[in-house]
């Protein structure tokens, strides 16, 4: 394994830049280096205006996405010498604007998460000396959406986002469906209103890339097509039962 | 009372290429699936127009015969019959990320969920065979 790898970095400049470039830049490859390693080689070592963003290194804060030779990945999780012997190509999340180098706008998916309503909703809230109890097989229902750490891989992996803005997206959906099947939640309904639209959940035309590329294994495209059976349910039931079976 | 003003930082936005979906096979691959839609489409117009042919009589049942023999014909067919296969198997191989069941709390793989629709296909595609090799 030769002991330097060409790493080509995107780098746009809103002050005087048009358009991203690409620089390039050779640092050490070595076994246990990260791609965010290498980043952090070329701020210290070679180039300290490159800007990017991380925080916690292993793969909890989601902080680090980028697109690594074209596919979204966290980049403290993508090894260096799976890219050997290179070029890596790293640039900023597709479908996000970009503000600089790497670092991209993320306001558009944390005002679709909070329309998502991700949090419990109670019609009646407990006394606070009551516990919410679940049993594991409750707990299992909701846990594999509840991995989420809102990286965004999946809408840089999502082709209906970058075409259609309005668009949900996936993180978004799987983060409702984690509230809409956690026990103790009450706001089922308020979460289908606004996801049932037509930017909701049926936007999703099952491309299936945001599960793929998702570092937790949350499974999104499983969420939204579940998501869509359950609307569909709902639906029927209120063609059949317009008062509610009451 | 001051009226703050929002900052909008300059930024790069990316359109979209228009060949986006051949920029990786997976996307490349959506895009296929997709289209073979209109070739099981093909397929449902082939066999109405065989079962009205059937219903009109010999004569025009051999005239459709032929036609189905035409060198366009089998090349339509023989593509239309590789996308139908395509179709199905991505769907039934994506049926279990829409259908959560589970047995004993616990949640069923994929394959119980794909298999079903597989030994579906195989019996029904039996049958077929059946009725028009028994001679």
């Amino acid at each position: 394994m030769a002991n330097r790898i060409t790493i080509e970095v995107a780098r746009y400049h809103p002050a005087h830049d048009e358009k991203p470039g690409f620089d390039t830049y050779e640092v050490p490859l070595r076994k246990e280096w990260v791609v965010l390693d290498a980043l952090n080689y070329i701020k210290d070592h070679l180039d300290g205006t490159l800007s990017f963003r991380w925080s916690c290194r292993m793969g909890v804060c989601g902080s680090c996405g980028m697109t690594v030779n074209g596919v979204p990945k966290l980049t403290c999780a993508t090894f260096l010498s799976d890219y050997a012997p290179g070029p890596v190509r790293v640039e900023p999340l597709k479908n996000f604007p970009v503000l600089r180098d790497l670092v991209v706008d993320t306001s558009d998916f944390l005002v679709k998460l909070g329309k998502s309503k991700p949090w419990i909703i109670r019609k009646v809230e407990k006394p606070l000396d009551e516990e919410y109890l679940q049993t594991p097989e409750e707990l299992d229902a909701y846990k594999q959406y509840s991995m989420c750490i809102n990286c965004m891989l999946c809408y840089a992996a999502c082709p209906v986002y970058g075409l259609d803005p309005l668009f949900s997206g996936p993180a978004a959906i799987a983060l409702a469906q984690r509230y809409n099947l956690d026990s103790r939640d009450q706001g089922a309904n308020q979460r289908l209103d606004i996801l049932s639209q037509h930017d909701g959940i049926w936007g999703c035309t099952f491309v299936g890339e945001c599960t793929q590329v998702c570092p937790k294994n949350v499974d999104p495209a499983g969420a939204i097509q579940q998501y869509k059976l359950t609307a569909t349910t709902e639906w029927l039931k209120a063609l059949v039962l317009p008062r509610g079976g009451t | 009372m001051i009226n703050p003003t929002e900052y909008v930082p300059k930024s790069y936005h990316a359109r979209v290429s228009t060949y986006w979906w051949l920029t990786r096979w997976v996307y490349l691959k959506f895009i296929l699936r997709e289209v073979s839609s209109v070739f099981v489409a093909w397929f449902v117009v082939v066999t109405l127009l065989q079962i009205r042919a059937v219903t009109s009589g010999p004569a025009d049942y051999g005239e459709f015969q032929r036609w189905l023999r035409s060198p366009l014909l089998l090349t339509l067919n023989a593509v239309s019959f590789f996308f139908v296969v395509f179709h199905a198997v991505t769907w039934f191989n994506l049926s279990a990320k829409a259908m959560v069941v589970r047995v004993g709390g616990k949640r069923l793989p994929g394959i119980a969920i794909a298999a079903p629709n597989y030994a579906a296909w195989a019996v029904a595609s039996g049958a077929v065979a059946w009725i028009l090799l028994r001679g």
